[in-house]
């Protein structure tokens, strides 16, 4: 094969992110990457949790406090949706290893089932911690 | 590192808006991606008028029309047009596809993309991109050569210790059904351009379609270098960036699965250690 006469001119870079189209299994890839990462934070509001349970009262209130507030509430709602989708979109990496679930609609329909079984699942820890408080 | 913008050189700007044809009664717009090599400029968008009732039904078809009746400087890759050579591989609405098995009406509603990430484009246009995050050698034309070197990589033969048979190595109908679904890829590289680890790391990540090649040979039950094949793909980057974004699978014209192609190598990869 003889060899690809190339431009003596720098070559553009055919456009890649701002042209291509979403696809349900490429958003939940970005998605359980954006979930791990911000699992980091999370797991530094737990830490911070533990630290004041082991501190004594006084600031065991203040984390309370905080926590119980609305922001603080919707900090640990955002968290528990974060912390159910990374788990789901785990397991659906986990199936893939095992070679399970490679067919169109499998991959499709296990994508999907990430965003809404972590969104139900999430409405579902909630309802049940307001309902046993 | 990833660099998620274009270089200046390949940012896109506004091209010419050619006529639509006279008497013409069904119009498609197709906006297209121009670079020339010879005139130092960026990349632009052509704007075309395609009459529908003159055209055949599929996406080259149209290109064809425009080359012959309208802009004779167009540049593009085709031979076959019947899906089986590769070479007009390109980015059509968002999608990499071939040229010649892509209808016209068919390539605004792929089953799999996600509605609300998706441009809505106002103007019906069909917009034609040369395969993704490839340098551009002019107009659709990608430069392959990487690529091809990947495929290379893998080392795409039979390899055997046994002394050759006199007449054919021989494979029982099982075995050889074993290929099926990996000895149709024709590497028009729609999977590969298609994947964003490939985009990062395409000097070092192998890509999904050299990986479903090599895959190809791996289970083949006449080749003896399973060993030696493995040992090659064992490697932080050519194997493994694959993070099973499954684009390829999406994309491929010929509906493969590249993704579950490299699922099992990364399984042959744990079971050879157990």
């Amino acid at each position: 094969m003889a060899p690809t006469a190339r431009p003596t001119v720098a070559q553009p870079m055919s456009p890649h992110l701002q042209i291509y189209r979403w696809t349900w299994t490429m958003a939940m890839s970005v998605f359980h990457r954006v979930t791990g990462t911000a699992l980091y934070g999370g797991t530094a509001l737990v830490a911070i949790w533990l630290v004041a349970l082991a501190s004594g009262p006084v600031a065991y209130s203040y984390v309370a406090g905080f926590f119980g507030s609305l922001i603080g509430r919707l900090i640990l709602f955002v968290y528990t949706w974060i912390l159910m989708h990374h788990m789901l979109g785990g397991l659906r990496h986990l199936a893939w290893d095992f070679g399970i679930g490679f067919d169109r609609e499998k991959r499709l329909a296990m994508s999907r089932l990430t965003l809404i079984g972590s969104t139900a699942l999430t409405i579902v820890i909630w309802a049940v911690a307001l309902l046993v408080r | 590192m990833a660099q998620f913008n274009l270089p200046k050189n390949s940012q896109i700007t506004q091209g010419r808006s050619w006529p639509a044809p006279a008497g013409a009664k069904s119009l498609q717009t197709f906006k297209i991606y121009r670079w020339n090599p010879d005139d130092g400029a960026n990349p632009r968008i052509d704007t075309y008028q395609v009459d529908r009732e003159d055209c055949g039904p599929m996406v080259l078809d149209a290109l064809l029309w425009i080359k012959n009746k309208v802009d004779s400087t167009l540049v593009f890759r085709r031979s076959c047009r019947e899906g089986i050579c590769g070479s007009c591989a390109m980015n059509i609405e968002g999608q990499n596809a071939l040229a010649c098995t892509m209808g016209i009406d068919e390539c605004k509603s792929p089953d799999n993309a996600l509605p609300v990430l998706t441009r809505k484009d106002k103007d019906g246009a069909i917009r034609i991109y040369p395969l993704p995050h490839m340098p551009v050698l002019k107009d659709l034309v990608p430069d392959l050569t990487n690529f091809y070197a990947q495929h290379a990589a893998i080392e795409p033969w039979l390899q055997t210790e046994t002394p050759a048979p006199e007449k054919e190595w021989r494979q029982t109908p099982q075995d050889r059904s074993r290929l099926d679904g990996l000895y149709e890829c024709i590497l028009c590289a729609c999977c590969s351009t298609s994947c964003p680890s490939y985009w990062w790391n395409g000097d070092k990540f192998l890509g999904p379609a050299a990986l479903l090649q090599a895959y190809r040979w791996l289970i083949d039950s006449r080749d003896e270098n399973t060993g030696h094949r493995l040992d090659g793909l064992h490697d932080p980057f050519r194997l493994y960036r694959c993070h099973t974004i499954m684009n390829c699978a999406n994309t491929c014209p010929k509906n493969l699965n590249p993704a579950k192609a490299i699922a099992e190598i990364k399984k042959m990869m744990v079971e050879r250690t157990l």
